[in-house]
């Protein structure tokens, strides 16, 4: 930026003293699972690309997916992609000019992330 | 401090000019997405594990070949714009031209190599 003023009082937010509110994690988590779903899509189109190329090649890249470590990454993707979805939904709500008071900003920050981990079991438990 | 207005320093830093449009594209997308999702979770979730063949199987019959094909089209689509807007949040200058051209550039990379797949094993 152009010149802003060099100043040695502390800016605002204190960091060391700031109190996190739920309305501003979901908002910031929003913005890290819908970036690190690219590593997922990578993964997922790794995986098709491997299908594509002929057995032993999936078999390699399939084995990489469906280890451990593997299963770990696409159960956090599947936490993402759903915590995700969710915030989205809340998005789109917000943009409608509803639920912005704070208890209901609140109430539905907390929905995010609960309701993302119950989509999560529920959907290893479907899938 | 230079001496200089605050108009002056705000000239030529201003709207993108599509702004209201990648808004109404993020919106457009997310309904789409929003409706993807849950069946995308479910055909590439119950695909995943399965052997060569099953997975082939899979990926060859219309309706899990054309959710994959959109969710890597409009997904990768709304990763792209939400992407960008994260960079124009925190980077400034070089740094920020960069990472939006190199976005935007891996976006369509992974898209052609997830439709070329998809289409090869479809087809």
């Amino acid at each position: 930026m152009a010149d802003p003023k060099q100043s040695a009082r502390p800016l605002s937010p204190h960091l060391t003293v700031y109190r996190w509110q739920i309305t501003a994690i979901s908002s910031i988590l929003t913005r890290i699972t819908g970036n690190a779903l690219l590593a997922s899509f990578v993964l997922g189109v790794w995986w098709l690309f491997a299908a594509a190329s002929g057995p032993e090649y999936f078999d390699f890249v399939n084995g990489i997916l469906t280890c451990w470590v593997g299963d770990i990454i696409m159960t956090l993707s599947v936490l993402g992609i759903w915590y995700h979805f969710l915030a989205g939904l809340r998005h789109l709500y917000y943009d409608a000019g509803k639920g912005l008071d704070i208890p209901t900003a609140e109430k539905l920050g907390w929905a995010c992330v609960i309701g993302s981990v119950v989509l999560t079991i529920l959907t290893i438990v479907i899938v | 401090m230079r001496y200089i207005t605050d108009r002056k320093r705000a000239e030529g830093r201003g709207a993108s000019g599509t702004g209201t449009y990648d808004h109404w594209y993020m919106q457009v997308s997310a309904v789409g997405l929003a409706v993807l999702t849950p069946f995308f979770v479910y055909i590439f979730g119950s695909a995943l594990g399965g052997t060569y063949e099953e997975v082939i199987a899979t990926f060859s019959r219309p309706i899990p070949a054309i959710i994959t094909g959109l969710m890597l089209v409009f997904g990768l689509q709304h990763f792209r714009k939400g992407a960008q807007m994260m960079i124009e949040d925190y980077l400034r200058g070089f740094a920020k031209k960069f990472w939006i051209v190199t976005v935007i550039l891996f976006s369509y990379g992974v898209m052609a190599a997830g439709l070329f797949s998809l289409a090869k094993i479809a087809l």
